[in-house]
């Protein structure tokens, strides 16, 4: 193949900024991490005269609240982003607080779950699969978290965030829904499913 | 795109190199070799560093098969004691596999070629790019430390119970050392998706892009899939093995297959990692050295998507015997030989390209037409055992053994040294000797052959895999294998000499040594940093050879615009 030499074309381009194409891309191999968990839990599910045997029950009130909290926090961080684009800084400051805040309660709130449910991750292999699949995504909500609180004292910096520079608060936006859409399935797969 | 007008009578050598792309030497800011030990980000650097790593860990692994293979040479375990011998058996699959084919057909191949052929300057992500290539060297410092506390002895499939019960800190650190390759893999793809989808110039069309572009593409799909689950099922391992769980425990409630499923499902499309990058290299260097355009460019660059996509639905084949029910049986027999069609008809359009080309017998052609020979034995033994009442005869024996090293040895190697002698000009700006390739070519071909064409009929005849003694009535053909073995150990040898002794003072290639059309050509051997002075223009398909190529219609400023 030839090429041109157009030297006066010199100085046009620009790296595109690829992160959040990136970030989905990532997130798509990520959820089927996810998909082996819950593909492992189902086959155990299909198996299983009693599931979840006796004695490892889960509870419900905690991670409906739980639940709560998180879906809602979706909603809180996405106000963040619309502030940002309006070039409201001390907006999206504030959402972004909120969100960071719901998100420790959250995980607070499985650390309590996980005090109060009276048996151990070695139980059984429900157990082995509750624990380590809330786990999994416990620790992705704290990754969220860190991500929210990057933006957060990126965003002191001054200029560093305005309506048309702002991916990197996108990029924690789309990680934070993702956790949450996780979240949803995982809620229905360990605790709705198991009601009936 | 905008179409470069040409003037018809432009003088042909005027453009056939072009003045502003400055040379190798007065370049100001060209890499030293101490920047090949840095974590450099840029792309071309970290794919010859994923290559001669790659290459290390080759020679590591190439050792252990010799190991092997002198143990086998007769019946009694009587060089390596039997534990031993199942730790080098394992650790040369596991180093062959995740640290020499995938890293340098993939990260080796891919790095340095793709942000060239899509005219870019660099992959989307470099500094994500250099991450992903330093887990290689952890993860196979990992594999090596397993022998200081027994190796890990279960196979590169570490099926639970027996991973599980033999050497459990060995087999802790393999996980350790899998879930890092795997996470630079998944790294490494998501760079290649979305500089593929990206970053390509306008100029260069979707149905210019070249073929290798295309299996890399369909390769990092792949990637992304199916290697997360992987993690998903070496975590529950690792799990079991440390933390008390049984997921991989029957009598605790846990269930073997499982781990089968998530191990096949990552498992089974890897040989499609290692295969379609080499099947990228071979659609490049067929047309390259036969002088012709390619037979059938949108059925080769379909047939790579279409094996992505089936390739994630033959998994079970490798289950046939785990007491998998009948109906599953029978939809894994047919999607398993589905896949044969589109394997084929990139056989049948190499072949169509060789036919009545003008072939330059060239060391990498001949590793490609070698290529060709391997990989019709290998897939044709491949689709015996696809089909479900052949696959439980031989399952388990040393026609496995056979098949698979056709396909990974005959196949994937033959390609990434095709690969080595076609882009090595590109790569460091000298030519590598042709004679010493030719020694290379026949040392590795009659090894191949010697080594793995025995095993078939061992295997036909019952020998099982994976045992250090074996029954005598074996020890003829076995002792024909291990001759081989030594013959592909030595073949290496003319090859590195001949790698270190090019690089620096091979016979300088030139920019465009084989005359290829391909955007990657366009710019100095080795390029510059940053590729190119000015992005290139594409101006035409990257196969089309047959007119005259000196002739060939060049892009100019479009002054008059």
């Amino acid at each position: 193949m030839t090429v041109a030499t157009p030297s006066e074309h010199h100085g046009e381009e620009h790296h595109p900024d690829l992160r959040v194409p990136g970030l989905l891309t990532f997130l798509i191999s990520e959820s089927l991490m996810f998909g082996g968990f819950f593909a492992t839990y189902l086959f155990f599910r299909g198996t299983t005269a009693v599931w979840p045997p006796e004695g490892t029950e889960v509870e419900l009130l905690v991670p409906t609240i739980n639940t709560i909290i998180l879906v809602s926090s979706s909603f809180v961080i996405h106000f963040g982003d619309v502030a940002i684009k309006k070039n409201d800084l001390a907006g999206m400051q504030r959402w972004y607080k909120i969100t960071a805040i719901m998100g420790a309660i959250f995980l607070l709130g499985q650390v309590y779950e996980y005090m109060t449910l009276g048996y151990s991750m070695t139980a059984n292999v429900f157990a082995n699969c509750f624990y380590l699949m809330t786990g999994f995504h416990g620790l992705h909500v704290f990754v969220g978290l860190l991500l929210i609180l990057g933006v957060l004292k990126r965003s002191q910096r001054p200029g560093h965030y305005s309506a048309t520079k702002h991916t990197g608060i996108e990029m924690a936006e789309i990680y934070w829904h993702f956790v949450d859409i996780i979240w949803i399935v995982l809620f229905s797969l360990l605790y709705i499913l198991n009601q009936f | 795109m905008t179409q470069v007008e040409f003037p018809p009578n432009t003088p042909p050598e005027k453009n056939s190199s072009p003045k502003t792309v400055a040379s190798h030497a007065s370049h100001p800011q060209a890499w030293k070799w101490y920047d090949y030990f840095t974590f450099n980000l840029d792309h071309k650097v970290i794919g010859i560093q994923y290559l001669v790593t790659a290459f290390l860990f080759y020679l590591i692994g190439g050792l252990m098969a010799v190991a092997i293979r002198v143990e086998l040479a007769t019946p009694d375990a009587d060089v390596l004691d039997p534990n031993l011998y199942n730790a080098f058996m394992t650790n040369h699959g596991t180093i062959m596999i995740f640290l020499w084919i995938v890293p340098s057909a993939i990260g080796g191949f891919g790095n340095y070629l793709i942000p060239l052929m899509v005219g870019a300057r660099d992959m989307a992500f470099p500094k994500l790019n250099a991450v992903a290539f330093w887990l290689n060297p952890p993860a196979g410092l990992l594999l090596l430390a397993s022998f200081f506390f027994g190796g890990s002895q279960s196979g590169w499939t570490a099926y639970p119970p027996l991973s599980l019960v033999t050497a459990p800190i060995a087999q802790s650190l393999w996980i350790l050392a899998i879930v890092l390759v795997g996470t630079s893999s998944i790294l490494g793809s998501l760079n290649f998706v979305v500089t593929i989808l990206m970053m390509k110039v306008p100029s260069l069309k979707w149905d210019q892009l070249p073929l290798f572009c295309w299996a890399i593409l369909a390769t990092s799909v792949l990637a992304l899939l199916s290697t997360p689950v992987l993690a998903a099922g070496l975590v529950l391992l690792l799990f079991d093995i440390n933390f008390g769980t049984s997921f991989f425990k029957p009598n605790a409630g846990g269930n073997v297959v499982i781990y089968q499923h998530l191990f096949w499902f990552y498992s089974h499309p890897a040989v499609y990692l290692m295969i379609l990058p080499i099947f990228g290299i071979m659609s490049e260097v067929i047309p390259v050295h036969a002088r012709k355009p390619i037979f059938g460019y949108k059925a080769i660059a379909y047939s790579s998507v279409a094996i992505c996509v089936v390739g994630l639905f033959v998994w079970v084949h490798h289950m046939f015997t785990s007491g998998t029910p009948g109906w599953m049986r029978m939809f894994f027999t047919i999607s398993t030989l589905i896949v044969a069609v589109p394997t084929g008809v990139k056989i049948f359009a190499w072949v169509a390209t060789l036919w009545g080309g003008k072939i330059r017998f060239t060391s990498a052609m001949l590793f490609a037409i070698g290529l060709l020979s391997m990989f019709v034995m290998g897939g044709l033994s491949g689709v015996t055992m696809g089909t479900a009442p052949f696959d439980v005869h031989v399952h388990d024996t040393y026609y496995v053994v056979g098949h698979f090293h056709y396909v990974l040895f005959g196949g994937s190697v033959f390609g990434i040294y095709a690969g080595i002698y076609h882009w090595f000009p590109k790569m460091t700006g000298h030519k590598l000797n042709e004679g010493w390739g030719r020694v290379h070519f026949a040392l590795t071909f009659i090894g191949t052959n010697l080594t793995f064409l025995p095993m078939h009929e061992l295997g036909l005849q019952g020998m099982p895999r994976r045992v250090a003694m074996y029954d005598p009535q074996f020890i003829s053909l076995n002792q024909v294998c291990t001759i081989g073995a030594f013959i592909l150990g030595l073949s290496v040898i003319p090859f590195a000499l001949n790698i270190l002794w090019s690089w620096s003072k091979g016979e300088v290639a030139g920019d465009n040594p084989w005359r290829a059309l391909t955007l990657e050509w366009t710019t100095s051997s080795p390029p510059i940093i940053e590729n190119w002075e000015v992005l290139p223009v594409a101006t035409h398909g990257p196969y089309d050879y047959g007119h005259n190529v000196e002739i060939a219609p060049t892009g100019t400023p479009e002054v008059s615009a």
